[in-house]
């Protein structure tokens, strides 16, 4: 694959340095200038180009000592032909709450990845980790002391608590309920053994999202989702709306009419709210950021479940807990997440998400399971199927 | 006499993001009022105090070389007092105390490559996931698609002028490590051909009842091969999700010809107007066509500009199309509908047309 200069040739992949959008192959490029595996990696990638196919092995297990996570084992299918990327290893760096950095930080991070790997990284990974793609099995423990040294450490994988991730929350947005990244650092730091060394069935997500715009992907990727919301009226600034109104926006076609439960009212003056039926979807207050707010009275609502589709189909989370107040938030999560993961270790199979293991006994067994009383709020609608499994319990025989 | 071991860090968890909080982040924390959007991928949050700050978001391949993060890092240390953040979809953002920085970093960006963009109304960045790059169950590459689509549409990026946000995303097998499976459009990877049994490499790394067990669909039974213990898979019930080989790297399922991506729409997670919601199915499959995967390129673009020309402000994709129906999606967009789209997987009449509210 190399021409007389030793520098990889990469037909197909160099088509990917044109056109406008950032170009992950210069990115490789790039790397290539300080580090000779990445002229490996971009010749098998240009293998898998012309093949179609992926030439990475199956992983292996490798990682630092006393963990069980953080490293994944990847190893070359054409190692004689790539001799630089035959080890490959990734290692998962747990970032820090709303993925803030200094400079410095940054800087110290990249300086350690290219005295010990292949210097490409993502920012981040799917699960909000800092990625450090690609290096050899001896050089593991040495990065990992580095990192510790200088206060980072590795994040989950496999089947542990997988790095808890969260929204930019407090910090600049006018919208979060609650502190998404102080309870996102809690939990992390709570459960450091759950996150380094697996004890779980399979893998377990925390996402915080700090209103119900989700911009974590809360309810469709975590286990435990924590959205905020609030329980009391919308904040309203009459003066403010009026103000939208007056620079063009249509209230009644682009607020009233595209509210989901019909709660609002324009009189071409003012804005009416019946805030016992409002869900709290974010659309009004989307829209006319300065004139509408979230109320005072703030908190989470706590939905369980959620996963893509491996194994038995995607799930989107429920809801567990429909309002916990901010100031209770943490307490509470510790106290629910140390009953499911009783009832989930005592109960699930290999490879068995929460959300599937609640598919699998039933809702109403989970929640007998962990000592919680069902509510409306959980269900879109009761059960529309005569099956009931009553419970044949002295005095409780559905009556 | 021997000394002490030097004591070794664990456990230590990540380092607090306060240390790495912009100085007006901190003062201001909690207590912001509103924001507005300057320009696209340039918001300007107001705290209750007066305080303002300004953001700056940029794309990025998410595949970074630590060059380009010290980039990153010499720009926040010129414009923004070496404090910048990364989000959730890969995008960096510089936190800007003063606001005649704004333009001066937006050229410097410029220069180096990348685009300014991203917000409200924009198509953000995809979110994707490691592909040939990296994984060994992709079907398909991810950081390559995800290029040539982003290219195609540079200026819906840097452009708000979309009916509603958009939402991309890219996973190389149905793993999902990019959870694909509520985005307004998801490019994802599949396999089509059920594993290649290497029963030799079984005998010696799997468990046999460990296999068996990982099948959803109950497809993989115990059989004698040669005469050694091995397993067989009923052909016709696997649906490729690839979870054996997940367990059992001797039950591989790349496959260079049958191999491909499909694409789905009309998922959502934000809760605004309509409920979270997965994608469905549009196009059952495309082969792959690396480097530049035209195909997968023009079908995204041609629902994104479908979309673009007929929805209602405010109409996500799949409100979009609640509102007129699939037999119009599929008349507008000229996509094929197919057997592969009517569901035959478990609970599968939940998706079907349950009404006689039908449009001619």
């Amino acid at each position: 694959m190399a021409d007389g200069n030793g520098k990889p040739k990469a037909q197909m992949l160099d088509e990917l340095e044109k056109g406008p959008w950032p170009s992950f192959v210069k990115e490789i490029k790039k790397a290539a200038e300080t580090s000779p595996v990445c002229h490996d990696l971009m010749g098998q990638l240009e293998v898998s180009y012309e093949e179609k196919r992926s030439h990475w092995k199956h992983g292996g297990i490798v990682g630092v000592l006393g963990y069980g996570g953080g490293v994944i084992g990847r190893y070359s299918d054409l190692p004689d032909q790539f001799p630089n990327v035959a080890h490959f290893h990734t290692l998962r760096v747990n970032h820090p709450s709303g993925w803030f950095y200094t400079s410095d930080a940054l800087r110290t991070l990249c300086d350690i990845w290219e005295r010990h790997g292949s210097g490409l990284t993502n920012m981040h990974g799917s699960t909000g980790d800092i990625v450090f793609l690609g290096t050899k099995t001896d050089e593991l423990e040495p990065t990992f002391k580095e990192l510790t040294e200088a206060g980072f450490d590795l994040g989950g994988s496999g089947s542990v608590m997988r790095t808890p991730s969260c929204c930019v929350g407090q910090a600049r947005c006018e919208w979060a309920c609650y502190d998404t990244m102080a309870a996102c650092d809690d939990i992390t730091r709570t459960y450091q053994d759950e996150l380094h060394r697996p004890a779980f069935p399979y893998k377990f997500k925390f996402k915080f999202s700090g209103c119900p715009n989700d911009c974590v992907a809360a309810i469709a990727r975590a286990d435990l989702s924590i959205i905020g919301t609030w329980r009391d009226d919308i904040q309203q600034d009459d003066a403010a709306v009026a103000e939208y109104a007056a620079s063009g926006l249509n209230i009644q076609k682009d607020v009233c009419n595209r509210c989901p439960t019909h709660c609002m009212e324009w009189d071409g003056k003012k804005l009416t709210i019946e805030n016992k039926e409002c869900v709290r979807c974010m659309h009004c207050i989307n829209v006319m950021p300065k004139a509408l707010r979230p109320g005072k009275e703030k908190g989470a609502a706590i939905l369980i479940g959620a996963k893509a589709p491996i194994l038995q189909g995607a799930l989107l989370s429920s809801v567990l807990i429909p309002f916990v107040p901010a100031e209770e938030l943490l307490d509470t999560l510790k106290e629910l997440v140390s009953r499911i993961w009783d009832f989930w270790g005592e109960y699930g199979k290999n490879r068995e998400r929460i959300g599937e293991l609640i598919q699998r006994v039933g809702m109403a067994n989970f929640l007998d399971g962990i000592g919680l009383d069902p509510v409306p709020e959980m269900v879109g609608s009761p059960r529309d199927n005569p099956y009931i499994y009553f419970q044949g319990k002295d005095g409780d025989q559905g009556t | 006499m021997a000394t002490a071991p030097v004591k070794r860090i664990t456990d230590i968890g990540p380092p607090h993001y306060e240390k790495f909080l912009h100085p007006m982040i901190k003062k201001n924390y909690g207590n912001w009022k509103y924001h507005e959007t300057l320009a696209p991928g340039v918001l300007c949050h107001v705290a209750e105090s007066g305080d303002r700050i300004y953001t700056v978001r940029a794309g990025s391949p998410r595949l970074l070389s630590v060059a380009t993060i010290r980039l990153f890092a010499d720009l926040a240390d010129k414009y923004s007092g070496g404090y910048l953040r990364f989000t959730s979809r890969n995008n960096v953002e510089f936190l800007l105390e003063d606001k005649g920085n704004i333009e001066p970093l937006k050229r410097e960006l410029a220069a180096a490559g990348f685009p300014v963009g991203g917000t409200n109304n924009a198509i953000s960045n995809i979110v994707h996931t490691q592909g040939w790059v990296h994984c060994h169950s992709s079907a398909t590459d991810a950081s390559g698609i995800v290029k040539c689509v982003m290219d195609a549409l540079y200026d819906r990026f840097t452009h708000e002028d979309l009916p509603a946000k958009l939402r991309i995303a890219l996973a190389c097998c149905l793993n999902m490590c990019g959870a694909v499976h509520c985005s307004d459009i998801a490019i994802l990877g599949i396999h089509r051909r059920p594993p290649k049994i290497l029963h030799e490499t079984l005998r010696k790394v799997c468990e046999i009842p460990t296999v068996i067990a990982s099948c959803p669909t109950g497809a993989i039974r115990s059989a004698t091969v040669n005469g050694n213990p091995s397993v067989e898979v009923v052909e016709e019930q696997c649906m490729y999700c690839g979870n054996c080989y997940t367990v059992c790297p001797a039950m591989p399922l790349n496959d260079p010809e049958n191999d491909g991506l499909s694409i789905w729409v009309g998922g959502k997670v934000s809760n605004a107007r309509s409920a979270p919601t997965f994608s469905k199915l549009a196009i059952p499959f495309i082969p792959n066509n690396p480097p530049r995967w035209p195909e997968v390129v023009n079908a995204v673009v041609n629902i994104v500009d479908v979309y673009a020309r007929n929805a209602r402000r405010f109409e996500r994709v799949g409100e979009w199309i609640d509102r007129i129906g699939w037999p119009r999606f599929f008349e507008l967009t000229g996509i094929e509908f197919t057997r592969y789209h009517i569901d035959d997987f478990k609970y599968a009449g939940l998706t079907f047309a349950r009404s006689a509210h039908l449009r001619y």
